[in-house]
């Protein structure tokens, strides 16, 4: 369906990537954000309680901790509104009980990451992707959630569209994992009219209280939704549970709940998976980056090229599910892969998995602070060449 | 014997006590001795025999005394018992 | 007399078990194809569910409209066996998804069913922050000074000199007072009622929920596996006739005259009883009033 035009900010606009994330949330549908002030994400928080008292229906609320914004918003999304929360590192580390929570009751919402210099405090204004692991794996227990990676202001509008639309047909918590020179940087973005912006609603039961079953699947593997106050009374907890959403304590429950939430995921994975890819076909080296390293990343290849080696660049726009496929193939291709991120390794193991030996894996890692130097990408394209022969 | 109200002057109608009929679950019974303590009439006391979990439930011992006052009632952690006015259904 | 030998199972269905004569009064309000409840004998909160069920049908609070929140322990798992659209969240965060669940449909009556442990230690800084914005939240806390569902753990409430599995040689802090502390935090109505005091709890339920804005009530239950098994005090019941013989009525009183010591006489009552506006309401007067025509006030 079409976005409500009551959100979409429709015009040409100069603004940084909060900002930008901002308005692809209210674009999206979302009605309800519920944050805590944390550098560099905050911005996009205070656009939303901006504009969230002109926008119908919108409410911001400032909580007084992220734990408390991470379950507000999905508060919110059981009352049958599409919800958000923003944070950055510390923050982030915070809401993993709940993202736990979102996934295990298959709360669609979105976590926004605009990721900053860490382990703990860290750099607060300075850029950083190290949570890139954190973002898979951070919450305990198994599950799987969807990231996505933006690279522009433009992006960070028009992907958080795709999270929001992406948690709806998932039933799942989407990470959108900015980083802080995204965050920051002001480009100019472009708001389409509201006509020409698809949204995915949330997927209400139509069966009549009494016959629907809130975690019953559906040929997707995902659930049918419902909201508090529709007359089912349905019972919705965190402790593993069949169908009825009654809490059932075997490994037969189990078995059939959390396996199905990985599956919901895993098995969907090749629709999800989104990546560009850019002089690829010829190349012997392959860079793979994904946020703002990738705006690196395209002149450490052009750099590159002009000395003679043949490189590409695979951007990954969708993070997680992991690409596999894809890594394999051009892995099983011969082709070196050097894996460009703010970070001493983190997505550079997966993309090692996911070489499964055959081509030479290399890390063009920075600790964050700053970008890279478009020389030291090029630097490792180069060995990696090197590698290869 | 029955409880005594009042009577009114001038031959105002007797006020009807009301009367209830106690309704006891035995198997959902856990023995607590709520319901046999604060009954306000005494009505039940703890049988001897007990349930399948082994827990003794509780006894109407004096029915006629029951007035209907749903304490029984609120007072089960366990909602095992409960009363209704036999002529009007109703449930304190 | 008669007895009920077969437990008659309620449906899923909302309509299914109405009130007949065979059928106990909470059978439509309850899950009662998830009967039995795991709470102990002569535990309390069996209890204070029956008045919360009554307190509902007082204020003809329409079920359908009702969402009941609660975190983690024993109390946590009332949401699980009431009838209505209910929550069983993380561990002290129940209010802060009430708080989301009320602000994204304000139409929806929220009730936060939870423990001591979980409201006032862990969930300390959203209890406080709730009451201070006044959010329009009726919250219910059973108390039964420990942490139940783990084994019995000392807690933020645990009267000093009590035994507990943390505290094996009796505690040594101070507890919180809690109707204390969600007064000074700015809760509208704060009532304390034990387990005995089955109408009064019942009527502080009624009045809580009609009433706008942040409103809580503690209720003193007894915990007899394990809070009064280790004080050597007996079981529910004979907390129950402690709760008799050593509770005062006073309403109105001042709530920094109301903590709990061990065996010594606790205050029950009423305390307090204020106006304030709810957040909502404020909201919507701030800004109808900064932007005037621009604003729609909020309705969800």
């Amino acid at each position: 369906m079409k976005a409500d035009p009551k959100g979409v900010l429709t015009g040409s606009h100069y603004i940084d990537g909060d900002f930008a994330c901002c308005e692809g949330a209210l674009a999206a549908g979302c009605r309800f954000a519920a944050g805590y002030p944390i550098t560099p994400s905050t911005e996009v928080v205070e656009r939303f309680a901006r504009r969230a008292p002109l926008i119908e229906g919108a409410l911001f609320i400032q909580m007084e901790d992220e734990l408390a914004a991470s379950i507000a918003l999905q508060g919110a999304v059981w009352a049958g509104k599409k919800a958000m929360t923003v944070t950055s590192g510390p923050g982030f580390s915070l809401m993993m009980e709940h993202i736990g929570l979102a996934a295990m009751t298959e709360t669609p919402c979105v976590f926004v990451n605009v990721q900053r210099g860490g382990p703990s405090t860290g750099l607060p204004t300075l850029p950083g992707q190290a949570d890139m692991m954190q973002a898979r794996w951070g919450s305990h227990g198994d599950y799987e959630i969807i990231a996505l990676c933006p690279n522009s202001p433009q992006e960070s509008f028009d992907m958080t569209i795709d999270a929001f639309n992406l948690s709806e047909q998932y039933r799942v918590p989407v990470m959108f994992m900015m980083d802080e020179s995204v965050g920051h940087m002001m480009e100019r973005v472009v708001i389409p009219p509201a006509d020409r912006i698809e949204i995915t609603p949330r997927r209400f039961t139509k069966l009549p209280p009494g016959e629907y079953l809130p975690f019953k699947p559906g040929a997707d593997m995902v659930p049918d939704m419902f909201k508090a106050g529709d007359g089912h009374r349905l019972h919705v907890t965190g402790l593993t549970h069949d169908f009825r959403g009654y809490p059932n304590m075997s490994p037969e429950t189990q078995e059939q709940l959390v396996h199905r939430l990985v599956n919901k995921i895993r098995l969907n994975a090749p629709k999800i998976w989104r990546y560009e890819e850019i002089d690829v076909e010829d190349a012997d080296v392959v860079v793979l980056a994904y946020g703002i390293t990738s705006r690196l990343a395209i002149d450490a290849v052009a750099l590159a090229r002009k000395e003679g080696i043949k490189v590409g660049m695979l951007r990954l726009i969708v993070v997680w599910p992991f690409p596999e496929r894809r890594i394999e193939e051009l892995a099983a291709q011969g082709k070196a892969l050097v894996m460009a991120e703010l970070n001493y390794g983190q997505v550079f193991f997966e993309v090692d998995r996911c070489a499964r030996g055959k081509a030479p894996v290399l890390l063009a890692g920075h600790g964050g602070g700053a970008v890279h130097r478009v020389e030291d990408i090029a630097e490792k394209i180069v060995e990696a060449y090197r590698c290869r022969s | 014997m029955p409880v005594r109200q009042r009577e009114k002057p001038f031959g105002l109608p007797r006020p009807e006590t009301p009367h209830g009929e106690i309704v006891v679950n035995e198997e959902r019974c856990k023995g607590c001795g709520f319901c046999v303590e604060y009954c306000p009439h005494q009505v039940l006391i703890v049988a001897a025999r007990y349930n399948a979990k082994g827990y003794h439930p509780p006894e109407v011992a004096k029915a006629a005394l029951c007035v209907n006052c749903g304490f029984c009632r609120m007072i089960c952690p366990e909602f095992a018992i409960y009363t209704f006015e036999p002529k009007t259904g109703e449930k304190p | 007399m008669s007895v009920l030998n077969e437990l008659e199972k309620a449906s899923l269905s909302p309509s299914a078990g109405e009130t007949s004569p065979e059928s106990h009064p909470m059978d439509n309000f309850m899950r009662m194809d998830r009967m039995p409840h795991i709470w102990c004998p002569t535990c309390g909160i069996g209890v204070s569910v029956n008045c919360f069920a009554k307190a509902l049908e007082k204020c003809q609070v329409p079920l359908d409209e009702l969402a009941v929140v609660s975190g983690i322990g024993c109390t946590g798992r009332v949401a699980g066996y009431v009838k209505v659209d209910s929550f069983h969240t993380t561990h002290g965060r129940a209010i802060p998804f009430a708080t989301g669940l009320k602000l994204g449909n304000p139409k929806l009556k929220v009730v936060v069913f939870s423990g001591d442990g979980d409201l006032v230690a862990i969930g300390g800084n959203h209890f406080l922050n709730a009451a201070r914005r006044n959010i329009d939240l009726t919250v219910i806390c059973i108390n039964n000074f420990n942490y139940a569902m783990t084994g019995g753990q000392l807690a933020p409430t645990t009267p000093e000199g009590s035994i507990l599995t943390t505290s094996p040689f009796g505690s040594y802090e101070e507890p919180f007072n809690l109707p204390f502390l969600a007064e000074s935090a700015g809760a509208v109505y704060v009532a304390r009622w034990t387990s005995l005091h089955i109408y009064n709890q019942t009527n502080a339920m009624v009045e809580a929920i009609k009433k706008p804005g942040f409103t809580f009530i503690e209720i003193l239950a007894p915990c007899p596996t394990i809070y009064e098994r280790q004080q050597k005090f007996g079981d529910g019941l004979d907390r129950l006739r402690w709760y008799c013989d050593n509770s005062d009525i006073r309403n109105g009183a001042s709530t920094k005259d109301v903590d709990i010591r061990l065996n010594e006489k606790i205050v029950v009552g009423k305390f307090v009883d204020i106006e304030r506006p709810t957040y909502l309401q404020s909201m919507n007067a701030h800004y109808t009033e900064k932007l005037g025509d621009r604003y729609k006030p909020y309705e969800g």
